[in-house]
């Protein structure tokens, strides 16, 4: 999903960077929030933060013959909300296009975007709908992982279709191409991801079960 | 073996054979990552395009910048690592207190 730098005309470049910097900020007073009033929160924060940084630096082969990388953003979002996820997937990106150039720097807003902004809310609210109609919290949470990796792809796709519409078919075909290279290898990592969401609350439901209770993750 | 060892080991091997079977069954595919495929695809859209920026830093080998995504998923795994590892701890030392009252353990 890292749009590669100088790839997306500047008009384009500006629209998303104009788009994401609300979010990140926003995002931003949500972590430090979260810090000031509930410091016990610094560990888990930090634990989500991690799973990310992990995550999408691993590039996993899929059945399409191509390979790709998960996101980690859902677990966060799970957790703390997902505005919390478009601060650290934001740094996650920012230090990956500064020193890995992966990404970059013109194409930081777009793909804070989907990655940071779109990916944590449609996987919250994924995570929102599967408990709410009675699902359990690992139910939640694998749906909300997988989703939230999808997610980003299929954004990253549309705004790709919207900078580059195809000459005859329009947004409409372009968007069939993109969804064509992301969408497929996508699904067998969404899901991976989403039985590596289901490990690591199952560690957490044994040893974080006080932050859970207060984050009402889990019922006290 | 008890039902939640069971399921963990299920859950790594899921995992772990979900990106197995591709690269076993896959036969000669050259698994080309999907953001670079996304670069062709763009290319083709609009073969006059020219990415009008370039990376602040200069072009890696591939060796090197795979060695820079190996320091990323170390230090994400290092700090997750260390945050589990402080929780079981701190539940060890939690139980172990609770467990067994001052001046009562056993001799």
């Amino acid at each position: 999903m890292h749009i590669a730098e100088g790839f997306l005309p500047p008009a384009h470049a500006i629209g998303w960077t104009v788009a994401a910097a609300p979010f990140v900020v926003h995002g931003a007073r949500a972590v430090v929030r979260e810090v000031r009033e509930n410091p016990e929160s610094t560990l888990l924060l930090g634990a989500a933060g991690a799973f990310t940084f992990v995550l999408s630096a691993i590039k996993l082969p899929s059945v399409t013959g191509s390979s790709s990388h998960p996101t980690g953003t859902g677990a966060g979002a799970i957790l703390f909300r997902p505005p919390v996820m478009a601060l650290l997937g934001t740094v996650v990106l920012l230090f990956q296009a500064l020193l890995l150039a992966h990404g970059g720097l013109t194409t930081l807003g777009a793909n804070a975007f989907s990655m940071a902004i779109v990916g944590p809310w449609a996987g919250y609210g994924a995570y929102r709908l599967t408990r709410g109609l009675g699902g359990g919290l690992l139910p939640g949470v694998f749906a909300g992982m997988a989703v939230a990796d999808l997610a980003t792809y299929v954004t990253t796709s549309l705004q790709l279709a919207l900078a580059f519409p195809d000459a005859s078919s329009g947004f409409a075909g372009a968007a069939a191409k993109f969804l064509g290279v992301f969408a497929i290898t996508q699904i067998p990592l969404a899901i991976g991801e989403g039985l590596l969401g289901v490990l690591l609350f199952r560690v957490l439901t044994v040893n974080a079960r006080p932050e859970l209770e207060r984050l009402g993750v889990l019922k006290s | 073996m008890n039902r939640r060892t069971l399921v963990t080991v299920l859950l790594v091997l899921g995992v772990v054979a979900l990106f197995a079977v591709p690269l076993i069954a896959g036969g000669p595919a050259e698994y080309t990552g999907t953001d670079n495929q996304a670069t062709t695809v763009i290319l083709q859209q609009d073969p006059g395009y020219r990415p009008w920026f370039s990376s602040v830093i200069p072009p890696l080998s591939p060796s090197v910048e795979s060695g820079l995504f190996a320091v990323q998923a170390a230090l994400g795994g290092g700090v997750l690592g260390y945050v589990l590892g402080r929780l079981r701890g701190r539940r060890a030392v939690r139980e172990s207190g609770s467990a067994t009252l001052p001046g009562t353990e056993p001799q």
